[in-house]
């Protein structure tokens, strides 16, 4: 180390000012071995193997199961007015009922999840055009009171002028319902959840479609289904080619959608969902009891989409390998470009 | 406040338009306190000063106080704990007391234990007194013993000092003994003084600084900044430890060392600088004893095979004879003057064991006459071919083959270190505990004291030897000492067979030179404080007041003195034997076999409670049931409840004032000393026996204040700064008088008070002064910051250097100026030549720098005070798996060993199972913890960072025992076996010497089973082994085995013990031999 | 709205101002320089100490002298400690390293955390700075997830999240953060975060000439993903080896790709449903 010191005592007597070289650590050299001695040895760096991220601290009951009845509710309230504007009391009906029903547990969820449920109200302090969850509060603010005054007048069959203007007003609203928690998780950076943020909204808008579907195909009379069977399938395609192309444009950060907890989830919910539609388009169209089945299957398949995209993001957050690698691999790109340029 | 999101311009609602209430509202606890108290760290002894923030009469914040030149505000995590030590909620406010062979605590009234414990007191003494023994008075009780006082404020200890002492109590001891007495004695005997010789900031005037038996960034991590800052302006940072540490990290080398093995790896270097002529002429010729020449009886180590001249090996003591100077001689009245009586008698050890060379604390060693010299330095018998011969065989291979550092690094270390000494440049020593508490504690230190002269580094700006004291006021407790061998200012206690008389203690009338000139003056202030009207000089001052010392009483004789049942009584006033002292086992026991025991602390320690629950209990070796032992626990105030000074690490007095009043029972130990002494007189009072005469004469009328009628500290101070007939404060130590007209507490601290100021109160902020502040707080002695100044001018009194100038001789104004106080008679010229008779400081020329010399030398070779030698040399610790290549003694001659079935030593290496013990375990400290861990382990922010004990183990031993990286190990000595949770790091290397791979164990010393964080204490495994010069106890070197998996519970702990003392054929003479 | 959206996003820009200050100090922030970093953790007990942060222990860890694992809840400061093999010192090169790094939130100047709350619990100061209201936030949690260096996390004994404030009751009365002061070797340093940034610059250049080649600035450049952070650092090697994201992007700067993703397929399902009504009418 050729540094000269300048450790003379200070003449002029004032007090040090902090001198304008520094202290120099050893030159770090190149370090042969990997990480720490008995963790095990892994193929990128990390610190211990810990994640980067926090844990997300939702409970899957409780945001899972409001992703999905969020998507239900909208969707069916989507389903509803088109029922009702067709004239098809008995599907409307149940739609109406169905989503208000999840609705209430919707927010039941949400509300429960809050570390400080009675606070919940401060949620409307503010509008926050950056916070999902703040648009999906004045969404759902927006959208509660027609959802419900639908439902009521559906099941009272009292004012039923005002009953059609809530409808259609929770029907249009009800697609925002359903989709804008797609950004909700996506707006995050829970590596599969933030980097599916293309794909997540048709996932969550299909998979809504086909729960609403499920629910119409699963309450409504089979005569009356018929909109209802058409949507579970489109829905059940749009959600199953969704998932591939996210799954495909993730790379390395999809393996949490395929393995594991998620991975187990993701793929009953595939299962259920084609199955259902399936069924709904086959021995749904005749029997009753098919028909129940097939809307049961619709419904538990979007539950189990939605649970396995919740725990697929859980678990991409708990292994730094899906914070670091990407971002790794994003750096090394850039500056290939860089150097190249 | 969507309103104010719509109108305001934070339109995305993220800042202005959301703020609440509270964030509007939000103020600091700072800043809305109702006043801010100075203070000072409670912790360690860097002193850092603190802000204590009060509103409503509580406590609300600690932090630092950026006005301290020392710390400049920042606080490590202890200090910044300090919140949560002092209003945490481990903290206990009520007295307890157990009842002999009871089963558990019973809370009790303040005023009631403290009557009853004024009874104890009282009892104890009178059916222990001993008038004489051996036909000399002693007029002391042994059956009282008192430990602590480095967490204590000098005015406490002077208390406790001088009430125990009237009392007749020998047994006064504190953290000091076991902390660094042997810095006192290497320092001392070397420079003169026994405190560090430079101060924390000029660190950064170094341009090489070598850390080696310290851990200076976890130990003192504040100071730490002013190496980080000399690292920053170019300096060469080294750190030589057995372990790689949180120092070793910032540092620019870290060199892997044996534990115990420093004294050849600084022989080694000096073995470097004088093959190859790399020391500083100029400055050796003139300033140390090098040309002076020695007896030619004197032999060498090297012609003894390990022995110098003079050694008894039946009472295993040296004479010094032969170690004289040429024409100058001992002065009998430093203290071995008893030698005559010594040879004559019966008890040969006992003067020589009674810890005389910590003496040198303030003073060097008394001679007399002129030394013969020769200043070309050829004469075989001169002190530097001394010094060459008797390293001549410590050479590079030697240290590796003791040391297991390779050549290489060596000659990088020797390097970097001569390089950086000389006129233009400084290099510095900073130790501590690493290097004290060997079984030849003091002759590491010499060792780095010696090479330093060599150098050219003491005395100057960047250089010297940095001693890292420990507690807050560990120093202080040095100064005003609760140690049994020192009065005030290092002042020997008196010896009951040599010391009848005042005359016979101070030989006033002996030609001396230096600093025994005065000491009549010194002590006969002293015992005027004292004693006050009643020492008049027709009784000798009171003199016969004093009891008297028959040999060691030291902290350890003391447990031995407990176990054989003569020591009935014991005082903790803050220390915590069962954990902090060496092999806890012994010291539990002889508390067990006590009839009463008194804890002051803040929390219930372990030595407050081993009846109850301790290792002993678990282990069924004891029963509470079969416990005898009363005892007492008091809760003690804080730091922030009390006012008084510290004496930081560099000698410096700081004062803390009293932020608010204890609550509860808790109360200062100023408070507990002055009326435990207030109601022992009142029940006393009237008593004709002669044996009360020394308490009832006692000045003991301080002022109290307050509710709680708490003594006022500040007249403590002014008392210990001491005063004229008049009743006027002193202004310096000069002004003291051996006529009975002066009284001084504490001659070194004379000054302290001086104009009635408190000069240890004074902040003046670094900002508006000088890098060496003289204006905040005090230093002693006399303000001096850097000891020995006067050594960084050349003889001619100019600077060595530009870049290096601290004080200079002034031609024109006939005076010695510059940036510190001159360690020097200020106006003693360079050429001043003493008069043939001069004495005293007289007697010293102007170009003798240590001026507390009686030769005003520093000494390369010391002819006496040091009793194992007057050279270095390089033994093995007590406990060690590796034969030492140099001599064929193993261990330190003239170390100090107690066998006891609870304090067997291990076998040699060579002896049959020796190898039962094949690895070196050091112990150590943490950042995040504090000593024996009352203050840490209880303070849960402190404990959440290092919550388990662990020990710290290469991945080559981890490998060779099986051991797993976050599993346990059991650690076994021939004393105990704790367990202990594995960290696996290459921190630790395996050492390569002498042909074989030595592994290191480290092991922190901060656990015991009581508090938050719990684990085995590191001293069940440590023995009592003590150097004998200062009887400091070897901890930080001992062998033993390491085996994966927890210890035993109940019995078969010490079942697991014997079993392997049995496998290595230990007996009680094992390891003793000389 | 959304236009508003990706202006407000874009970089540079002054975070105070956009958070509707008209007039504020300087933007403050931290420059922590982990080469001089003794491992001492008197920045962690310092803001315990300051915000009366509850202990909360993990018992051993192994993980060398860390035994608080990383921030959270009850740790806005952390101090990290990474052992780094290259045995014995003398050898060129590869030498033994042990990193010590304190961490803390990095007050980003896009910060996720914030955008997302949704109550304005989490708000800008005038300081430039990045806090949460206690007396606000319901413990939505949406800010654990959002922010990618994994600093704000929900301590579940209240309910309510938790994280540096960057002594935000200290600025206001014009004192230094409690972790910055406490800090012995001034590795942590406190000031307006513009001359803190040139300090870091000279000072990585120095460690450069001498040598030290890894190291490296972190958090200090504003073209980042997350517009620099305020909080910045040196490290002395990759910052994943410190449990750091090497390349960390506000996930908003996605929202509104999000959003409009989202209105794709809302509209989509819109037209799903009337699709299949048409057609069952049909
Ligand atoms: N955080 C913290 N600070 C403290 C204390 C504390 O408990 N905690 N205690 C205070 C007290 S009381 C004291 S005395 C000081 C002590 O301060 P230090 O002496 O610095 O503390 P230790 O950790 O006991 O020992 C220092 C180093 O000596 C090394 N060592 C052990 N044996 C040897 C040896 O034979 N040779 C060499 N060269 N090195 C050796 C150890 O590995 C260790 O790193 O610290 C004070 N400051
Ligand atoms: N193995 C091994 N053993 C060692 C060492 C080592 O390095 N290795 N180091 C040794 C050293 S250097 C030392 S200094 C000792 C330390 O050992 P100890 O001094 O026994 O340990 P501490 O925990 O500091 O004990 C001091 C006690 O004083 C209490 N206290 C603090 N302030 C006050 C006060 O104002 N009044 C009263 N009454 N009490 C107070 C504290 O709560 C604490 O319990 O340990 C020694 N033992
Ligand atoms: S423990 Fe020592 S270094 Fe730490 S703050 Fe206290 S005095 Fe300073
Ligand atoms: S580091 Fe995380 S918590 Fe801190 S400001 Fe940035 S996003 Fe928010
Ligand atoms: S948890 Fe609190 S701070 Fe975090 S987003 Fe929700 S309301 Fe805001
Ligand atoms: S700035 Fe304050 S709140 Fe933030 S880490 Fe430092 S001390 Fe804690
Ligand atoms: S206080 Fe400073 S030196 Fe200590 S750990 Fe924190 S950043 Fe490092
Ligand atoms: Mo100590």
């Amino acid at each position: 180390m050729s540094r000269t010191s300048q450790t003379d005592v200070r003449l002029d007597g004032t007090r040090d000012l902090r001198p304008d070289r520094e202290a120099i650590t050893r030159p770090g050299g190149p370090r042969a071995r990997g990480e720490r001695l008995m963790v095990p040895k892994a193929d990128f760096r990390s610190y211990y193997g810990r994640p980067v991220l926090q844990p997300t601290p939702w409970s899957d009951h409780d945001i899972a199961g409001y992703l999905f009845l969020g998507g239900l509710a909208g969707a069916s309230s989507t389903l509803a007015a088109a029922a009702d504007l067709m004239g098809r009391p008995h599907l409307a009906r149940a739609a109406k009922a169905g989503a208000a029903c999840a609705l209430g547990g919707s927010l039941y969820c949400l509300i429960h999840d809050l570390g400080r449920p009675a606070r919940f109200l401060n949620m409307l302090r503010v509008f926050k055009v950056t916070s999902p969850m703040s648009m999906g509060t004045w969404i759902l603010s927006a959208y509660g009171p027609p959802a419900g005054l639908a439902a009521l007048t559906a099941v009272t069959c009292r004012f039923p002028r005002a009953g059609r203007a809530a409808t259609v007003t929770a029907g249009l609203i009800g697609p925002a319902v359903a989709t804008y928690t797609a950004a909700l998780i996506s707006d995050t950076a829970v590596p599969v959840w933030h980097d599916a943020y293309r794909e997540m909204p048709f996932v969550f808008a299909g998979s809504a479609a086909a729960s609403a579907g499920g629910l119409g195909i699963l309450a409504a009379p089979v005569t009356e289904a018929g909109p209802a069977r058409s949507l579970a399938l489109i829905g059940a395609l749009t959600e199953y080619t969704a998932v591939r192309r996210m799954e495909r444009r993730l790379g390395m950060v999809a393996r949490p959608l395929k393995k594991g907890r998620g991975g187990v989830l993701m793929r009953l919910g595939k299962a259920l969902t084609l199955t259902g539609a399936v069924a709904a388009q086959t021995v749904a169209r005749r029997d009753r009891t098919a028909a129940v089945a097939a809307g049961a299957a619709l419904l538990a398949g979007a539950l189990c989409t939605r649970f396995g995209i919740f725990h697929a993001g859980l678990q991409s957050s708990r292994d730094p390998r899906y914070t670091v690698q990407p971002q790794r691999a994003r750096l090394e790109k850039a500056e290939g470009e860089g150097s190249r340029s | 406040m969507l309103l104010r999101q719509i109108i305001g311009p934070d339109r995305l609602g993220r800042g202005a338009a959301v703020k609440s209430r509270r964030s509007e509202e939000l103020t600091a606890r700072t800043a809305s306190a109702d006043r801010v108290v100075k203070s000072v760290c409670p912790y360690c002894a860097v002193g850092c000063a603190q802000n204590v923030y009060v509103r409503d009469e509580k406590v609300v914040q600690i932090e630092g106080d950026p006005d301290s030149p020392v710390s400049r505000g920042r606080l490590c995590p202890k200090g910044a704990a300090s919140l949560q030590l002092t209003t945490g909620s481990m903290r206990r406010h009520t007295v307890m007391h157990r009842a002999p062979y009871a089963l558990d605590w019973q809370e009790i009234g303040l005023d009631e234990a403290m009557e009853m414990v004024a009874d104890r007191i009282i009892e104890t003494r009178r059916a222990t007194w001993e008038w004489e023994q051996d036909g000399r008075r002693t007029a002391r009780t042994m059956g009282i013993a008192s430990l602590g006082g480095a967490t204590l404020d000098n005015e406490e200890n002077y208390l406790i000092k001088k009430l125990l002492t009237a009392l007749g109590v020998v047994q006064i001891e504190n953290q000091a003994r076991v902390c660094h007495s042997s810095t006192v004695v290497g320092l001392g005997s070397s420079f003169g003084r026994g405190g560090a010789t430079t101060f924390m900031q000029d660190l950064q005037h170094s341009d090489c600084i070598i850390i080696e038996g310290s851990n200076f960034a976890e130990a003192h991590p504040v100071g730490f900044q002013w190496v980080m800052e000399a690292k920053a302006r170019g300096a060469v940072v080294i750190h030589v430890d057995p372990r790689y540490t949180r120092t070793s990290a910032l540092a620019d080398l870290h060199v892997p060392i044996r534990a115990g093995s420093d004294v050849a790896f600084l022989g080694g270097i000096i073995h470097h600088v004088l093959e190859n002529e790399l020391y500083f002429r100029e400055y050796v010729l003139n300033y140390t004893n090098a040309a002076t020449l020695v007896t030619d009886e004197y032999r060498d180590t090297e012609d003894l095979d390990g022995l110098f001249s003079g050694f008894n090996p039946d009472s295993r003591h040296y004479d010094f004879d032969t170690w004289q100077y040429q024409g100058m001689r001992v002065v009998a009245a430093a203290g071995d003057r008893d030698e005559d009586y010594e040879l004559r008698g019966q008890s040969r050890q006992s003067v020589r064991s009674a810890g005389r060379g910590e003496m040198h604390g303030a003073g060097g060693v008394a001679l007399e006459g002129t030394p013969r010299t020769d200043p070309t330095l050829r004469d075989p018998q001169c002190v530097l071919q001394i010094l060459k011969r008797h390293y001549a065989r410590y050479s590079p291979e030697m240290v590796e083959r003791i040391c297991g550092i390779p050549p290489e690094l060596f000659a990088r270390v020797c390097r970097d270190l001569t390089e950086n000494s000389g006129p233009e440049r400084t290099s510095a020593f900073a130790y501590a505990v690493g290097w004290t508490q060997h079984s030849d504690g003091s002759q590491f230190i010499r060792a780095a004291s010696i090479l330093q002269l060599l150098l050219g580094n003491i005395g100057r700006p960047g250089g010297g030897i940095q001693a890292l004291r420990g507690h807050a006021s560990i120093q202080g407790s040095s100064d005003i000492p609760t140690l049994f061998n020192l009065l005030p200012g290092y002042i020997p206690m008196p010896h009951a067979h040599e010391h009848e008389h005042l005359n016979d203690f101070v030989r006033s009338d002996a030609p001396s030179k230096g600093y025994w000139g005065e000491m009549r003056a010194y002590m006969v202030s002293l015992l005027k404080a004292w004693w006050g009207s009643a020492a008049t000089p027709d009784n000798d001052f009171c003199f016969g007041h004093l009891p008297r010392l028959t040999g060691s009483h030291s902290t350890y004789d003391t447990v031995m003195a407990q176990l054989d049942g003569t020591c009935k009584g014991y005082i903790l006033l803050g220390e915590n034997p069962a954990v902090g002292s060496a092999n806890t086992k012994m010291q539990r026991m002889g508390m067990a076999n006590l009839d009463w025991l008194v804890v002051r602390d803040f929390s219930l320690i372990e030595s407050a409670t081993w009846w109850l629950d301790g290792p002993e209990i678990q282990s069924g070796e004891l029963t509470p049931q079969g416990i005898g032992t009363e005892v007492f626990f008091f809760p003690a105030a804080a730091h922030t409840e009390k006012s008084g000074s510290f004496t930081n690490t560099n000698r410096m007095l700081q004062w803390h004032h009293q932020a608010v009043d204890p609550s509860g029972d808790a109360r200062s130990d100023l408070w507990f000393m002055y009326h435990l002494g207030r109601i022992i007189r009142r029940k006393l009072a009237g008593s004709t026996d002669p044996m009360d005469a020394p308490i009832l004469d006692l000045t003991w009328d301080y002022p109290t204040e307050g509710p709680l009628m708490e003594p006022v500290a500040e007249a403590v101070l002014a008392e210990i700064n001491g005063w004229d007939s008049e009743g006027r404060p002193l202004s310096g130590y000069t002004a003291l008088k051996d006529d009975g007209s002066t009284a001084c507490g504490c001659w070194i601290y004379c000054g302290v008070y001086a104009d009635g100021v408190n000069q240890a109160a004074r902040r003046k902020p670094a900002e508006e002064q000088d890098w060496i502040a003289a204006e905040w707080a005090w230093s002693w002695p006399a303000n001096r910051r850097v000891l020995y100044n006067r050594a960084s001018a050349d003889p001619e009194g100019r600077p060595w250097s530009e870049r290096k100038r601290l004080v200079w001789w002034d031609e024109a104004a006939r005076k010695w100026t510059g940036h510190d106080v001159p360690d020097f008679d200020a106006a003693k010229s360079p050429s001043y030549q003493p008069p043939r008779d001069a004495k005293g400081a007289e007697a010293l020329s102007g170009i003798d720098p240590f001026i507390m010399q009686a030769d005003g030398k520093g000494w390369l070779f010391a002819p006496a005070g040091v009793v194992d030698g007057p050279l270095p040399t390089h033994f093995e610790p007590q406990d060690s798996p590796v034969p030492n290549p140099l001599y064929g003694r193993q261990r330190n001659p003239a170390r100090m060993v107690y066998p006891h079935e609870h304090n067997r030593y291990h076998p040699s290496p060579g002896e049959p199972g020796a190898a039962v013990f094949p690895y070196v375990v050091t112990t150590y400290r943490l950042t995040e913890h504090f000593t024996a861990g009352g203050m840490s382990r209880s303070t849960p922010y402190l404990a959440e960072l290092q919550p388990e004990l662990f020990c710290e183990v290469s991945p080559e031993l981890a490998a060779e025992r099986g051991l797993v990286h976050g599993g346990w190990a059991t650690i076994v000595t021939a004393r105990n076996a704790i367990e202990a949770r594995v960290l696996v790091t290459e921190r630790i290397t395996p050492l390569r010497l002498d042909g074989r791979v030595v592994h290191q164990i480290g092991v922190p010393f901060h656990w015991g089973p009581n508090g938050q964080s719990r684990g085995d204490a590191a001293n069940e495994l440590s023995s009592i082994s003590l150097d004998p010069n200062s009887h400091i106890q070897e901890v930080k070197a001992l062998s033993a085995d390491i085996r994966p998996g927890r210890r035993p519970r109940g019995p078969a702990l010490p079942e697991l013990v014997r079993d392997y003392r049995a496998r290595a054929g230990i007996t009680d003479s094992t390891g003793t031999e000389v | 709205m959304a236009f508003d959206l990706d202006l407000a996003l874009a970089a540079p820009y002054d975070p105070a101002s956009a958070s509707g200050y008209r007039e504020h100090p300087e933007r403050m922030g931290f420059f922590t320089d982990t080469s001089v970093c003794i491992g001492c953790k008197a920045c962690e007990v310092a803001c315990k100490e300051w915000n009366a942060i509850p202990d909360h222990p993990l018992g051993f860890t192994g993980m060398s002298y860390d035994n608080t694992g990383g921030l959270g809840a009850s740790t806005w400061r952390h101090v990290a400690f990474i052992e780094q093999p290259g045995r014995t010192a003398g050898a060129d090169g590869a030498e033994f390293r042990w990193l010590m790094a304190s961490d803390v939130c990095k007050h980003c100047t896009h910060a996720a955390c914030l955008d997302v709350c949704p109550t304005g619990s989490l708000f800008r100061t005038e300081f430039g700075t990045v806090v949460v209201q206690e007396d606000i936030c319901n413990g939505c949690g949406y800010c654990v997830p959002a922010c990618p260096y994994g600093v704000i996390a929900r301590r579940e004994e209240d309910g309510r999240v938790w994280k540096c404030t960057m002594c935000y009751d200290r600025l206001g009365v014009g004192q230094e953060p409690a972790c910055a002061k406490s800090c012995p070797t001034d590795s942590i340093q406190f000031g307006e975060l513009t001359e803190l940034r040139t300090r870091a610059e000279r000072r990585l250049e120095q460690l450069h000439e001498a040598g030290v080649g890894s190291a490296q600035l972190y958090g200090h450049d504003p073209g980042d993903g997350v517009g620099g952070t305020g909080a910045f650092f040196l490290l002395l090697d990759e910052p994943e080896v410190y449990g750091l994201p090497p390349d960390p992007v506000v996930t908003t700067r996605d929202l509104p790709a999000m959003w409009r993703q989202v209105a794709l397929a809302a509209t989509a399902l819109l037209a799903a449903v009337a699709v299949t009504a048409l057609g069952a009418r049909s």
